[in-house]
């Protein structure tokens, strides 16, 4: 039976891993080579690479550290942040990543998410959708890391980019994201139930159940977090130990 | 080109460098070299053949870098490693972009059949097959030292189906049984990617390296 995933997601910027909230309080968690090699071995089934590194002028930075990463670490790797031509997604690809990830430049440019699959596979593309909730049972896509309200659904922009040829949804609660409250499971559902490809749940997570919570509530096909692994509170291991006792399919 | 050296065939498609780096990975004394030169194909002791994207993509850039001989040449006389598409254009046909493949085995190419798509749990089976998923083996040398019903990582929408038992050299469950492995003779194809499958997938690429069909 095919496993739910569980993937660490590391934000970099200038070559090191952060994490904070809301953009605010960044804390050094180390470097990115590392901590890719560290979760390898405690049994991650991909890494996430998040460039949120401001200036373009540092964008080359991650290629590199894709390019490292991609000699030594032998588990799918997906980069995303600051992706905005068919181009960005080669060099991410030629550099060592399995999928890219694009967010704004998708809603600003529907036709990019078009383009990039048909160029390099829709296994290889991945739409990035910030969702904060606008009513009770509606979400609405935001972009610029949850400030601009786009008016689109969540639910219509996942089966739009899935039409398009997306090969994956990572999906985030902008309202859960940093809170350690666990996922917006009803978001989830809604977002996984709508479309057939699979789908990434991402913002909240702060503890073991709320990784278990996110597959069998929220029906996601795999989980995505990153403090509770990067500080230690739990390895990744524990996390599917912890899953498995439960009945999720997980690879040990 | 002194030594042994293994050819990563590139004809313009995806990611090459995670699969010639994980051979380097587990090939000690041997060089790896991605190559799109036939000559370079034809010289090396053995092959890999990759391949990501659309089957009629992959099918077209091979043809349009000359490379169609020296790859079928290859799956002739020496050990040759297909993985993903380089598994699926192995076969006679896909129904991605209704193409012709190399035909190098008889079979068909196959999108996973939306009625089939029901879990367990009577929940929809996703498309593409994402992730990490259990392979049931028959016996051949590229197995050794991998438990059978080890996973290893799935990325695709298309597979091989109906093909004969024969061939098959591993299987694996996705809403309907399906061949991940053929082997015959001097070939091993595989649908998942050992270069991104861990320590199995790293040792399967070992048992490549050193193998002697």
């Amino acid at each position: 039976m095919l496993a739910k995933r569980i993937i660490p997601c590391l934000d970099v910027t200038a070559g090191r891993v952060v994490k904070g909230t809301n953009f605010v309080g960044l804390r050094d968690a180390g470097d990115p080579i590392e901590i890719a090699r560290r979760y390898n071995e405690q049994g991650a089934d991909e890494v996430t690479f998040l460039d949120i590194t401001a200036s373009s002028d540092q964008r080359d930075i991650i290629l590199h550290i894709v390019e490292a990463c991609a000699e030594q670490v032998f588990i799918p790797l997906t980069v995303g942040g600051g992706v905005r031509k068919v181009e960005d997604v080669r060099r991410l690809l030629n550099a060592g990543a399995d999928k890219v990830s694009m967010n704004t430049a998708a809603v600003q440019n529907p036709d990019l998410v078009f383009d990039a699959s048909s160029k390099v596979g829709s296994q290889c593309i991945v739409v990035a959708i910030d969702a904060k909730q606008t009513a009770p049972g509606q979400w609405h896509v935001f972009t610029h890391g949850g400030r601009n309200d786009t008016g689109m659904s969540a639910v219509e922009w996942a089966k739009k980019v899935e039409m398009l040829g997306a090969g994956e949804i990572l999906l985030t609660s902008m309202d859960r994201d940093g809170t350690k409250n666990g996922f917006d499971l009803a978001l989830t559902r809604a977002v996984s139930d709508a479309v057939k490809i699979p789908v990434i749940a991402s913002g909240g997570v702060g503890n073991l159940q709320h990784l278990a919570d996110g597959v069998s509530e929220g029906r996601a096909d795999a989980v995505l977090a990153a403090s509770i692994f990067h500080f230690g509170e739990y390895t990744v291991r524990q996390a599917k130990e912890y899953m498995a006792a439960r009945g999720i399919e997980v690879r040990l | 080109m002194a030594g042994r050296t293994i050819a990563v065939i590139d004809y313009g498609m995806g990611n090459l460098r995670s699969a010639a780096k994980a051979v380097e990975h587990v090939a000690a004394g041997a060089t790896v070299v991605v190559t799109a030169d036939p000559a370079v194909v034809a010289a090396a002791e053995r092959v890999v053949f990759p391949g990501q994207g659309a089957m009629p993509d992959c099918m077209r850039e091979l043809d349009a870098r000359g490379l169609r001989e020296a790859v079928l040449q290859a799956a002739r006389e020496k050990p040759f490693l297909g993985i993903c598409v380089g598994e699926q254009m192995l076969f006679e046909r896909s129904e991605e972009g209704d193409v012709a493949g190399l035909g190098v085995f008889p079979g068909v190419v196959r999108r996973f059949p939306e009625a089939r798509m029901v879990g367990a749990d009577g929940l929809r089976l996703k498309v593409p097959h994402m992730g990490w998923n259990e392979v049931r083996q028959r016996p051949h040398a590229l197995w050794a030292g991998i438990a059978d019903g080890a996973r290893f990582y799935f990325v695709h929408s298309y597979c091989v189906q109906d093909i004969d038992p024969a061939l098959t050299a591993g299987t694996t469950d996705y809403g309907l049984p399906f061949t991940c492995a053929v082997a015959r003779d001097n070939i091993f194809a595989v649908q998942f990617h050992p270069e991104k499958s861990a320590r199995d997938g790293l040792q399967l690429l070992k048992n490549f390296v050193e193998w002697r069909p």
